[in-house]
């Protein structure tokens, strides 16, 4: 049996994952990506390994793909981060024919056509407040941690608006709710209707189509995927928790695999061209 | 002996100048706006008339601006602070035509008239990039105070391209380049590059006309001087009351009203 890993080396964190021959996905790693890159891919993929059980020597190639795709030595090949979330997405989702990826950087929307070929995509890298970023800066100008994003939306009983527009400029914003007495709840659910009202924007751009799949970091607050739904009036995939972060490195992963086969497709067509002539 | 005085809330200081009625500057203060600005406003006020032998009472009006400007609750009017760099840079440097006011939220670029009527303008509405905020996020990645900014980039030589504009992203690009070895001075050189393209680009929208005089709080910065003249290719006018500019104009308008005022006064009091 032979093994595959992707890694997906993201802003904020980078994420890996081990799949098997036929596609079964094994075992998945996650670890803050700080600045050296080599060694968060690393540190990634040794925990997906003990994860999955799987012996690194048994791993037979490796893609990696994220802002960091580049800068990982071991790599046997990179991909783009669109088609790793492509592939990741209709991993969980088939069906999937628009995607939505918000990380913690950058915020990306992709039309797929019923193969999963990427059809239209549009990005925001920026500017921080279409991203994570934006929550996180709402979360620490509120005196929260990144952690308690989540948990601090779901207390809301109704948003104040944030107007999104910046999120330096937010701070100021969210210290005048906070002096004019909102919660703390509130304001947070409210930056996270502004930034679904930026996805959705982007969303048009690409002209969206339904199955909706949403990915990445921010896919992880609940109260970010119940506004989405009621924004777009339609359902929209999730992934499970808590591989909704991991879509692109299992796509990665699944890509590796895609080569793997084709090198040898090819390899073995060489050979008989090669036998054939002698 | 009457007194007029301009305070200047910005977002990130406030500022207050008084005069006497020659339109000598007799006092001025300069403190933090924080969270309470009605609060920042009454202090800059306060400090400003320290020392001196003067009573709030005795003077004769107050005209607010910046951001804060209707939170100046002892003001007597309100004029945007736009018009009021304009007034104080075309009073510190009458050959003024074109007046770059960099502040801790916006940069704006201001072409005007002798005299100092303000002919057309272009700020950052959208976002914080090319503001002092860019500065302040720089500042607090490395450690480093506000003010050691300037003198530490000036030591850079090989400034570092500064890639990203947002200014969240830049406090992120900053550490990444120290993780890459390379050295503050020349991550601070390319930091005030990329503030200075920015505002750069800003003055060209309205056309670089005359002399350029550079207002607010960043004008504290040498290094950020040394780069737009540089990149400007010409001295731009900067002086110790640039960072208080706003302020000084809007205590010129004061002077002013309080002058029309009192001799409407004597005239109706003649026709009466």
């Amino acid at each position: 049996m032979r093994f595959m890993a992707g890694i997906d080396i993201g802003s904020t964190y980078t994420k890996a994952a081990i799949i098997n021959d036929s596609g079964e996905l094994l075992g998945t790693g996650l670890h803050k990506t700080g600045f050296r890159l080599n060694e968060a891919a690393e540190a990634a993929l040794t925990s997906a390994l003990d994860d999955s059980g799987v012996l690194r020597e048994k791993i037979a190639y490796v893609a990696t793909t994220g802002y960091g795709r580049n800068q990982v030595v071991f790599r046997d090949v990179q991909v783009t981060d669109l088609t790793a979330q492509s592939w990741g997405s209709r991993f969980f989702f088939p069906g999937t024919r628009t995607v939505l990826d918000v990380g913690g950087q950058t915020m990306k929307a992709m039309r797929l056509d019923g193969t999963g070929k990427v059809q239209s995509f549009r990005l925001n890298d920026k500017c921080a407040a279409g991203t994570g970023a934006f929550l996180e800066k709402t979360a620490r100008y509120l005196g929260y941690s990144i952690e308690e994003i989540g948990p601090l939306a779901e207390y809301s009983k109704e948003s104040v608006p944030i107007s999104g527009v910046c999120a330096v400029f937010a701070e100021s914003e969210v210290i005048n709710h906070v002096s004019n007495g909102a919660q703390p709840a509130d304001i947070m659910h409210g930056a996270m209707i502004s930034l679904i009202e930026r996805s959705v924007r982007l969303m048009k751009r690409v002209r969206m189509e339904p199955e909706f799949t949403v990915v990445g970091g921010i896919a992880r607050f609940p109260t970010m995927i119940r506004v989405m739904r009621e924004q777009l009036g339609q359902d929209v995939n999730l992934p499970p928790e808590p591989l909704v972060q991991l879509t692109g490195a299992i796509g990665a992963a699944l890509l590796a695999r895609r080569r793997l086969e084709k090198r040898e497709i090819d390899d073995s067509a060489r050979d008989a061209a090669v036998e054939s002539a002698q | 002996m009457a007194y007029a005085a301009g305070v200047d809330v910005g977002s990130t200081q406030t500022k207050a100048v008084v005069l006497d009625e020659a339109g000598s500057v007799i006092g001025r203060a300069l403190i933090p706006t924080g969270a309470n600005v009605v609060a920042a406003a009454e202090n800059a006020f306060s400090q400003a008339l320290e020392g001196q032998a003067i009573a709030d009472t005795e003077v004769g009006f107050v005209v607010g601006t910046g951001y804060g400007r209707y939170r100046v609750e002892f003001g007597d009017t309100q004029i945007t602070e736009i018009v009021c760099h304009a007034r104080g840079a075309a009073h510190m440097f009458p050959a003024t035509r074109t007046v770059l006011d960099m502040g801790g939220q916006d940069t704006k670029a201001i072409r005007i008239r002798e005299g100092g009527d303000v002919l057309d303008f272009c700020m950052n509405d959208k976002c914080a990039a090319g503001t002092g905020r860019f500065l302040q996020s720089a500042a607090a990645a490395l450690e480093l105070d506000l003010s050691d900014l300037g003198p530490v980039a000036l030591q850079g030589r090989r400034p570092v391209p500064i890639s990203t504009t947002c200014t969240v992203f830049a406090e992120s690009e900053v550490l990444s380049w120290l993780a890459r070895g390379k050295r503050i001075e020349d991550i601070l050189a390319g930091v005030h590059r990329s503030i200075a393209s920015r505002s750069i680009a800003l003055l060209r929208r309205v056309g670089i006309e005359g002399e350029v005089t550079y207002t607010g709080g960043v004008t504290r910065n040498p290094a950020m001087v040394a780069v737009l003249d540089e990149m400007l290719d010409l001295h731009m006018n900067v002086s110790e009351e640039s960072h208080y500019m706003g302020a000084l104009g809007a205590a010129l308008f004061a002077l002013e009203r309080m002058v029309k005022a009192r001799t409407g006064a004597d005239r109706e009091e003649v026709a009466s």
